[in-house]
Order: C-alpha cells, then structure tokens, then sequence
C-alpha cells in the first residue's frame, strides 16, 4: 500500500476516534450553515446563479488561451510583470529571484493556499528570508507549524483556550478567551511586521481579463496591507482564476462570499490593476503575478474532469462533507482538502498515489449539491476509480468482482453461493465482532445482518411459480 | 399494469419481505406483478469499486432479464439509481448503450412509481406510532426523490411522521466504502443514529434497505429499541 493511502488510513482512524474533535468540527460548521442559508435566499434564484456561475467558468475554461492572454496584455500594460510558471519550481524560484534581486529581507503574506501548494514558505524560509502569515487563522497555524486545516477557515480546529497558550508561549500574551482580546494580540504583531516587510506576497480570487485585474476578496483587511504597504507585490494565481469580464465578479464576489463563509459579501473586496503609476501618493514600486500552472493543463486535457478547474475554493463542499465532518482536514494530507481535494490532487499530484482518497467516499453527493459553480465532484470520484482500477488494478479486488460477476450472472453459482453462506452462518456467529471474524470490518461497530431462511428467488418459485397466492 | 419487480441482491438475500411488501401494495391496487427470475445484482458493486468491466457483465444479466418489461419497479433507490443514472454511463459508446438506456427510462424507484406514475399516495396502509424518515442519498440526489416518500406516509392512518435534523445526511454505507473505511463509515453512522434517537420516534423508515442496513447495524449493537422498517413494509401495513 502506498504511503500516502497509509497515512490517511492511520489519520482518519485517529480523527474518527475523537467524538470530542468530531463534535467541535460539527457545532463550528453549524453558525455557518445557518448563515450560508440565509444569504442564499437573498439571492433572487440561488440555482439560476449556479447556472450562470457554471457557464461563465465553463466560457473561462475553455478558453484560458484567449483570456489569459488578454488578462497579461492588460496588465503588462500597466507595468505589472507576468511570470507563467509551469510548475511550482519554477514559480518558487522567479519569486525567490524577485526576493533576492530586491534585496528583500522581511516578507508579508496574505492568504493564498496556492502558496501551499508550492510550498513557498519553506522555500523562501530556507534561504534566509523572514516570513510572515497576515491574515488571522493562516498566522496562528503558521505559529503551530501545521498546515491549513481548510481552505478558508485554516484554524478552524482549535479553540479559544488553544490559541490563547500559543500566543502565549509565542508571543508572550497575557491568557484570555475573548475573540476580540486575541485578534488585538495578533493585531500588534502584524502591524509592526507590514511596516517592516519589503515584498508582500498575495493570492488571487479572481482575475479579470478585459480590465487586466486580479481581484482579492478578505474580511480582515491584511489583504489591502499586504498588497499596497511593501515596495514589491508578488500575486500568485493558478491559471484557472481567470474571468473574462469585470461584470462577472457582480456574480462570483456575492457567490464566493455566501458560499464560502455564509456572508453576503466579505468586507474588503479590491481589484489591483499594476503597481503604482505616475503621480500616486501610494502603492507597490513592483507588481508581479505568478500565473502557476503546475499539472492545471492535464486536468484541462481531461474533458471528463474539465470542469473541476472552475473551482473557486470556497470550501463549500468541505463544510457538507461527511467525510470532511469526521477525519477533518489534516488526514487528507494534501493541500486542497476535502470533496474538491479528492478530485484534483490524484490530477496534480498522480493518480496512484492519491486514488485511495476518490475511494474514501460514500459518494452522497452533497458535495455536488454544495458547489456554487456546479462542478459535478462525486461522479468525478467514480471516474477516478474507474481509472484508478485501470491503471493500477488491486489484484485481490480484480479477483474478486470478477468472480462476483461470473456469480451473479450463472444462476446456479449464485444459488451455490449463497447456500453455502447459509452454511456458514452460524460459525461466523460464534467469531462474532472478534478478531477471528472475517466480516470484522463491519461487525466491529455494527450487527450483521443474517441471511434469511429462504431468498426470495427460492420464496416466489415455491408461492408463485406454482400459482399459489401470497400469504402474509 | 403488468410490473415487473425488481429486487436487489442483497434483499432477495437478507429481505425478502421487503420485496413481498412491494408485491403486496402493488398487487392490492390491482396490478399485476411480474418477477422475471434470471436477474441477480444490478452491478453496482463492481461500478462503484472502478471496474467497469466486471460492472458490465453482471449488468448485462439484469438487462436481458428485463428486455421484454413494461416497466420495472425496486424497492431500492440506489439499485435502481445504478440502472436509471448509472446504466448509461457504463455502457457509454457500448454496443448495448440503447439498451442500456431503454432499460434506464422504464425503471423506477418504489416510492417514485406509486406517487409519479400510479398517481397513487394513499395505499391505505395503517400504522401506529411515531417514525423518522431518512433519505438515502441516491434517492435524494440521483433521483430528487423527497416528497414522494412523505407523501405516501402522511396517508398511513396512525403515523406520525417526525424529521430528524440530519435527514439528508449520508448514513456512511456508500456500498464497499463501508468495510474499505469501516471508522469512517462508522462515524457517519454514529452521526445518523444520534439523529434518529433525538426525534424520539419508534421507528427509523427509509426507501432503501442499504441505507438502513447500516443503520439497523448501529442500533442492534446499541441494544436499541427503534426499530428500522422499509417504506414498502410501512406501506403494506394493515
């Protein structure tokens, strides 16, 4: 078994195991739900919207060629430089470049889990550079040493009591549970760091190719700081973000905002169109934009698949994942987590060694029903089965549906079966839930069911085929 | 009507009278009821597991034994989500892909085909006491089946019907999924029970027997009293 498949095995059993974790996860999403609902019915047609959102990402998508370009036009226009990175190495070293050449030292960062992805942090950590998370939750798991927890609510795991002693053993505060108290600690800190800080690194929610914009949507206005405050501005995008109009974002920034974290718009929205021009008080000397495609185009050659590069990552379809509700974020050990996770990391990462995540699922479908743009997520799970068990069959699993098959296709087999399984029975009774028990994956936690004396093949041909009416 | 029944492997196996109860409310609003006896797993199994390969050739069994039905009714919404969704998709560029979907638009889920195709919501069942409907997730979301269940329970003299707050929450069974991650599959579980307890209903109905396999499984372990009945065992209740 792969390690990754391993891992996640050894984490979920761990996560499922806590009822105290799975009861915290569940009552944090529960204020979201109620919110999400409300400023869903503020739109005039929540469905009408998911339709539209779907073919504006779907114009987008498929034509990331024409809009891109026109997105690089824009903006070079206006001074920005463009950097198209075909993998996260080459994105990590143009911006350890910029870095150097600059002579940066202190670095501000806002949220981008694109970042993550590249593992830019340890990149730049490496080389001597200071690093420091700005918004919130991303800040207090910086000073954990963990990942994101999720794509939009990173520390989502911990409590009051939690955050406090580590700003307490970190920083030195003073203990307290009170949201606002920590903020202001944090806040202290942060303020000091964009002073200092010569290059801040951002994400990008969207970018709009007729105006050659990138747009930041953010509720803790660090984006705005981190963006305008250093001298360099690096923004980093998979290519996938683009939109084609300005109008679009009328849509997608109430969208995101309602399905992301159950607000009807988030409070700081802004669009950055270059560095500062020729008689601006403020702003940036340099803005570069990282376009990362890192393995993005094989999901676009997928058109099976394609649409899950309209993905906004709100996070939606973590916050109604059952699975998600239950392992939590880090047991996924992937950037993207969750539902969305599942489908794309086996196309940016391999197949073989993510495909046990598109198996972890009951495939239920809320996922799909959540997603604001429409990506259809769980039968992008079974196609990734399918390919899966084509690329890389398990032999044992190969085996056996391939007698399952032959079984349930020669009547005489099938009864055979069956009837020895009724032989069988009431040995496997005597192991029952032990150890010894072969059905031990399911007996473990739950009643097996038994056979019952007679199928119902064996009932009809004895009540009906003999035109004997049904008695109750 | 002339029907033919369709019951999945693991009720012609484990509950039968599940399938006897669909005969018997079919069969009292005076249809007659076909089961054609060459069929046996729809293929879900294999589908849902990736191999496609082996999915076709059980699925090929259910559809030459369903070539020459009117119409094909099971008590299963997400067998019957294999056939009418699922179906065309596996046979895609197939040369039975017609078949493959003739078969899909003559299928229909019990529940579906009492109320959207008989036009029929009141069976005249009756039933004492309090229950709680949970929707199987391929009911719910493959098939958008949701009033259709409550409708024909709203007319069961003697039922009371009382949502719990997860109705929609998946149970954890999701077929192979349930022993591949058995402490997922059980936490998920765990989830549902606690929901069905809340609504302090004496029993737990649903459309589909997967569904309350799994939940069934959790509340014998617990030595609970709820007990868990198929919406057709409701329905043919006198």
């Amino acid at each position: 078994m792969a390690t990754q498949s391993a891992d996640f095995q050894t984490l979920s059993r761990r996560y499922t195991a806590d009822k105290g974790f799975r009861a915290f996860i569940q009552k944090g999403l529960s204020g979201y739900y109620k919110k999400r609902d409300e400023n869903k019915a503020n739109f005039q047609d929540w469905q009408g919207a998911r339709d539209l959102a779907a073919e504006i990402k779907y114009e987008a998508v498929n034509h990331l060629d024409k809009y891109l370009l026109e997105f690089e036009e824009k903006i070079t226009a206006r001074g920005a430089k463009v950097f198209w990175a075909p993998n996260a190495e080459a994105a990590r070293e143009y911006i350890l470049n910029v870095a150097k050449e600059n002579g940066v030292r202190t670095i501000i960062k806002s949220k981008t889990m694109t970042s993550e992805e590249i593992h830019l942090n340890d990149a730049l950590e490496k080389e001597g550079f200071g690093v420091f998370e700005s918004d919130l939750g991303e800040y207090i798991v910086q000073l954990r040493h963990e990942a994101p927890f999720h794509l939009v609510f990173p520390a989502m795991h911990l409590t009051r009591g939690q955050i406090s002693d580590l700003f307490q053993k970190e920083l030195g505060s003073e203990p307290t549970d009170e949201p606002e108290k920590l903020t202001m600690i944090a806040r202290e800190v942060m303020r000091r760091k964009y002073c200092e800080a010569d290059m801040g690194i951002s994400g990008t929610n969207f970018a709009v190719a007729e105006t050659g914009m990138i747009s930041i949507t953010e509720n803790e206005g660090n984006a705005r700081l981190t963006t305008s405050l250093p001298k360099i501005h690096v923004a980093l995008l998979g290519i996938e973000k683009v939109l084609p109009k300005l109008e679009d974002l009328s849509l997608f920034l109430p969208m995101l905002a309602t399905a992301g974290a159950g607000q009807t718009m988030t409070c700081y929205n802004t669009m950055y169109s270059g560095p500062r021009q020729p008689g601006e008080p403020d702003g940036p000397e340099q803005m570069h934009v990282v376009l990362l495609d890192n393995r993005r185009t094989e999901l676009l050659a997928d058109a099976e698949q394609r649409d899950a590069l309209g993905c906004i990552r709100c996070g939606a379809c973590l916050n109604v994942c059952p699975i998600f509700k239950n392992v939590g974020g880090y047991s996924y050990g992937t950037t993207y987590g969750g539902p969305i996770g599942s489908v794309i990391t086996p196309h940016l990462r391999g197949l073989k060694d993510w495909k046990h995540l598109s198996a972890a699922s009951s495939l239920c479908g809320a996922c799909t029903e959540a997603c604001p743009v429409k990506i259809d997520l769980h039968h992008h799970l079974l196609q990734n089965r399918r390919n899966g068990a084509k690329d890389s069959p398990n032999p044992v699993e190969k085996i056996a549906f391939g007698g399952f098959s032959l079984m349930m296709g020669t009547p005489v087999l099938y009864r055979l079966a069956t009837g020895i399984g009724r032989l069988l029975q009431p040995l496997q009774k005597l192991v029952n839930g032990t150890i010894l028990d072969p059905l031990r994956a399911w007996t473990g936690s739950r009643q097996f069911p038994a056979l019952a004396p007679k199928s119902f093949h064996e009932q009809w041909r004895k009540e009906r085929t003999k035109g004997k009416p049904w008695k109750k | 009507m002339r029907i033919s029944l369709f019951v999945p492997c693991f009720v012609d196996q484990l509950y039968p009278k599940v399938a006897w109860s669909v005969v018997s409310v079919l069969e009292e609003l005076g249809h007659e009821v076909l089961f054609p006896e060459s069929q046996s797993c729809c293929g879900q199994p294999p589908f849902n597991s990736g191999y496609w390969d082996e999915a076709r050739s059980a699925a090929r069994v259910t559809m030459k034994a369903f070539r020459d039905s009117e119409v094909v009714v099971g008590p299963s919404g997400s067998c019957v989500t294999m056939i009418k969704v699922f179906y065309p998709d596996l046979f895609k560029g197939e040369p039975d892909e017609l078949e493959a979907r003739e078969l899909a638009a003559k299928t229909h889920e019990f529940s579906s085909f009492l109320v959207n195709v008989l036009g029929v919501t009141d069976v005249g069942a009756k039933f004492e006491g309090k229950v709680t409907f949970h929707d199987g997730c391929h009911s719910l979301r493959e098939l958008g089946i949701k009033s259709e269940p409550r409708a024909l329970l709203a007319n069961v003299k003697g039922l009371e019907l009382v949502e719990m707050c997860e109705a929609e929450t998946c149970c954890g069974f999701g077929g192979t999924f349930a022993v591949k991650y058995a402490p997922i599959s059980t936490a998920m579980d765990e989830v549902k029970c606690a929901s069905i307890l809340e609504t302090g209903a004496g029993t737990v109905v649903s459309n589909d027997s997967s569904c309350l396999m799994q939940i069934r499984g959790m509340l014998e372990k617990e030595k609970s009293s709820i007990r868990s009945l198929h919406l057709a065992e409701i329905l043919a209740s006198r």
